[in-house]
């Protein structure tokens, strides 16, 4: 098998919380999670809010400094020394195209910054046309180029972001909930783009959504979080038909489709109470407060993935 | 009294806009419905497409700067617009209540949970002390949140969203209303609280028989729940109908669109088929069809002059010019 254009072992990010007098205790955002990511391909990465998905692109990426756990982008350690050089193969798109663009820089400079910090420009006539040619890919006119950001809409300002990241011509991306804050009639045009520049470009995704059916539409993989952990991960097809995790389940089933007959005739899941706060984590599986299978080895023991055929890994003692 | 007065609420050519520094905002154009007892009725549209500010008319609680400048709503029979705001704050709550799209920001901070549902109790109904109380620890029960007592004394930064949206869910329902104005009230949330809550209105709903008027721009959702669906676009109605006509057989564009544009089971490993175009700027609402700019169909007709609703059949409306042009060549069999 090829090697994986990046590999997440074991990692660890833990936040520490304050409480009370000079007492902290560790916040386990995300919690020894492992996976890859092949050359060209998408990765989905889904749960509710809280789950750590967010924290878990971004530690990947270093912009957090990892509890535990290493990254390896090609076989070789991300570490704190060699960052600057990896970001050259790894960028971020993120959620909010309203804060994560400078309100005081025109597009171009926007799209340039990343070009002057790794000086991947000779010259002004090659930086200009670099930028025209990046936003070409993504769907801007020349003329938008001299405008600042507060002049776009939303689907526009996520089209810079994304112009931004593509500007050092990466292998990898994180893209952290990137068509979420956008209206629906604008989102199929952002998810066909980062679809068109993955065949154009070959760049590999790692899509951090909460939307399950933009998520299956757009992955090859996709993994499951709850609270810190992966708890199930597939192809995405495999995944949506036969979801063995308890949690990927019932998440499934919540899904509202809009499709009346469809959705009216099918059973739904409906779980009880809430996420646990992720400062009082149950014992063991992180679910099983919530999980209708429940049994005493799963508050004694935290199951781990196995694998159950086909590179269907599954976290669950009971299914 | 005329048929009319059978309606339990009848909204009719309804305008609304806002005065703002950079010129009117025309958020609503000419929108009627009725609605029935008993019934869930889906607004579903993009952000700007007057869906809220609809619903937001209804109850008159706009922006300062946002006024009705045309049309009525009618409850029971009755003009709201004549009504004094007196005869408004009864008919807030006790008659029609909403729910807001941020349980968050909708309760108040510095009030414990029993103390903003008792306010509701008992400014309309006779309720006091410990009567009030127990209606509220009733309230509370009703919603599914468990121990009361204990929650009563708790405010709101102790519960998460799911557990305030029950109690916002609960405060409306203090008077049992007979309209529910649902305003995004799953979009802050995760899915499976999502879930949690839409099944909690719809078994509310089963119960109490009040009629709910469910605002949303998730069309899942809508999906799901809905009896009826009007879909809008820059203020106006596109299209009406029962949820089998407007899903399976849309007649205008705009909803064309928005199904192609949405990820579903059938369309997984295609490619979506987007709506081209920005979304519709309301300062400059185009004199036609207000789709227009972005409607590949779009005809020289469709420029200038806003289509009127056709009755497609007895459970479905739309105002596109296409249905007029297809039903004037079967006519003259062209």
């Amino acid at each position: 098998m090829s090697e994986p254009l990046v590999e997440v072992r074991n990692l660890k990010q833990y936040f520490p919380v304050k409480v009370g007098f000079g007492r902290t205790i560790p916040l386990k955002a995300v919690d020894d999670v492992s996976f890859t990511v092949n050359e060209g391909e998408t990765l989905g990465l889904v749960g509710e809010s809280g789950c750590g998905k967010t924290t878990a692109g971004r530690s990947l990426l270093r912009l957090y400094k990892p509890t535990a756990g290493e990254v390896l982008f090609r076989g070789e350690p991300v570490t704190d020394r060699n960052i600057t050089h990896m970001r050259k193969q790894m960028q971020m798109v993120f959620q909010d195209p309203y804060s994560s663009l400078d309100p005081r820089m025109t597009v171009e400079d926007i799209i340039g910054e990343p070009l002057d910090v790794h000086h991947l420009c000779a010259n002004r006539r090659e930086r200009r046309e670099r930028i025209l040619e990046l936003m070409s890919y993504v769907g801007l006119n020349a003329e938008h180029a001299r405008r600042y950001a507060h002049e776009f809409s939303g689907g526009q300002r996520q089209r810079i972001g994304i112009a931004r990241a593509l500007a050092v011509d990466p292998k990898f991306i994180v893209c952290d909930e990137p068509v979420s804050a956008l209206d629906v009639s604008i989102q199929a045009q952002v998810i066909n783009m980062f679809e068109e520049l993955q065949e154009k470009l070959g760049v590999a995704y790692l899509f951090i959504a909460h939307d399950l059916l933009v998520v299956h539409h757009i992955s090859n993989r996709i993994a499951v979080m709850y609270l810190g952990k992966i708890v199930e991960i597939a192809d995405s097809d495999e995944l949506n038909a036969h979801p063995i995790h308890p949690y990927t389940e019932s998440l499934l089933s919540a899904v509202p489709i809009p499709d009346p007959d469809v959705t009216r005739a099918r059973q739904r899941i409906i779980l009880e109470g809430d996420v646990p706060s992720p400062l009082h984590r149950p014992s063991g599986c992180p679910f099983r407060t919530r999980c209708r299978y429940a049994t005493e080895q799963c508050a004694a023991e935290c199951p781990s993935l196995t694998d159950r055929g086909g590179g269907h890994e599954v976290a669950c003692w009971v299914k | 009294m005329t048929a009319m007065s059978e309606r339990l609420l009848s909204v009719q050519d309804l305008h609304t806009s806002f005065f703002t520094d950079a010129g009117e905002v025309q958020a609503v154009n000419g929108v009627s419905f009725d609605l029935d007892p008993g019934e869930i009725l889906g607004i579903v549209g993009e952000s700007g497409s007057g869906k809220s500010v609809t619903a937001y008319s209804i109850m008159q609680i706009l922006a300062d700067t946002g006024r009705i400048t045309g049309g009525r709503v009618l409850f029971k029979g009755q003009d709201l617009s004549r009504w004094s705001e007196k005869q408004m704050l009864n008919f807030r709550g006790k008659s029609c209540s909403i729910i807001f799209q941020d349980p968050m920001t909708s309760l108040n901070p510095v009030f414990t949970i029993g103390a903003q549902l008792r306010e509701a109790v008992v400014l309309h109904t006779e309720r006091r002390g410990r009567e009030a109380d127990e209606r509220v620890k009733e309230l509370l029960e009703l919603v599914g949140i468990n121990e009361p007592e204990k929650r009563m004394k708790q405010y709101p930064f102790e519960h998460s969203g799911g557990m305030r949206q029950r109690v916002m869910i609960a405060m409306a329902l203090a008077c049992e209303p007979d309209i529910l104005i649902a305003d995004e009230p799953t979009t802050a949330l995760d899915v499976t609280i999502q879930a949690q809550i839409l099944e909690l209105i719809q078994s509310l709903q089963k119960k109490m028989g009040m009629a709910v008027i469910l605002v949303t721009h998730d069309l899942g959702v809508i999906a799901d729940m809905c009896d009826n669906i009007i879909v809008m676009y820059g203020g106006r109605i596109c299209e009406r109908g029962n949820a089998r006509e407007i899903f399976y057989n849309p007649k205008h564009e705009y909803t064309k669109g928005l199904l192609r544009s949405i990820p579903m089971v059938s369309n997984m490993k295609k490619k979506l088929v987007p709506i081209s175009g920005t979304p519709i700027n309301m300062l400059n609402l185009p004199q036609g069809c207000a789709f227009c700019p972005r409607c590949d169909a779009a005809m020289k007709i469709c420029l200038t002059q806003k289509p009127e609703e056709l009755v497609i059949n007895q459970d479905h409306r739309a105002a596109c010019w296409m249905n007029v042009k297809n039903a004037y060549e079967e006519a003259t069999g062209a």
